[in-house]
């Protein structure tokens, strides 16, 4: 039963630190700004969920596990309002958006 | 909303009280409170809390489906040796009109696969959404429609 336990917290951890990786070349490899949010919403929030669940539920309490809870539930809240100031925040101060960009229905 | 926050608070309330913090004695606290929340939902308005309970579940189940999914598609994107990308903003029609439904649907637009709420029109009827792939804009926005935001007005109207 241990083992179990073990290797499901494993398998979280090595999936959340993937996401967090992924979220982070993704950063890199985007071409402009708006899409670079993209990926640090997105993979950011469910790498670090994951490894937020790792933690409660190897610690075996209630109590860490409902706080591991608490924080993925702040993070899924505050995550899109971040990404989305940030867009907003880019749009107004004038950053272009990339030369790939197809359509722009805000004009 | 402020019904389903408040059987929560009661839940927590109960659980401190009776001094016991496990996971079974949460969810009896919380049926407990919405037992007593429904004896009283005459005076408190609460009628149909039940099968709203159920479409407000059926919406978190839909969330963590698509955020799933598009954790998983930005890593697909990202992993692809060449990036064939076609970003762009498209205008969302919006239904939904109170404050709350569209902060709601805006941060579940954000966490879904390849789009991202940037802002709001003024009139609040449109909502200016960024994808990863605007090659066709009609299909992310009948998805939109057909699924958040039928939900969030079946949840909370």
């Amino acid at each position: 039963m241990d083992v179990v336990f073990a290797i499901f917290t494993a398998i979280l951890i090595l999936g959340g630190a993937a996401f967090a990786l992924v979220a982070a070349i993704g950063l890199n490899r985007f071409p402009d700004v708006y899409s670079r949010m993209h990926a640090a919403s997105k993979a950011g929030t469910v790498g670090s969920g994951l490894l937020l669940l790792a933690v409660g539920v190897h610690s075996g309490e209630l109590s860490v596990l409902a706080r591991a809870l608490a924080g993925f539930f702040f993070f899924v809240l505050t995550a899109p309002v971040s990404a989305h100031l940030l867009a907003i925040a880019a749009l107004k101060a004038g950053y272009s958006m990339s030369d790939k960009t197809v359509t722009n229905e805000m004009e | 909303m402020i019904l389903y926050l408040l059987s929560l608070i009661l839940a927590f309330i109960w659980v401190v009280i009776t001094g016991s913090a496990s996971l079974l004695n949460l969810i009896f606290g919380f049926a407990l409170s919405t037992f007593a929340l429904w004896i009283v939902r005459d005076e408190m308005s609460a009628r149909g809390y039940l099968p709203r309970l159920g479409r407000i579940l059926s919406l978190l189940a839909l969330f963590f489906k698509e955020l799933a999914l598009s954790a998983w598609k930005v890593a697909m994107v990202v992993l692809r040796p060449r990036m064939d990308l076609k970003p762009g903003i498209f205008a969302f029609p919006l239904t939904v009109d109170r404050d709350f439904e569209i902060t709601l649907l805006a941060n579940l637009i954000t966490l879904t696969p390849g789009t991202m709420s940037v802002d709001v029109s003024d009139d609040r009827k449109f909502l200016y959404v960024h994808a990863i792939d605007c090659s066709d804009v009609e299909a992310p926005k009948r998805d939109i429609a057909n699924g958040f935001e039928k939900k969030i007005m079946e949840a909370f109207r």
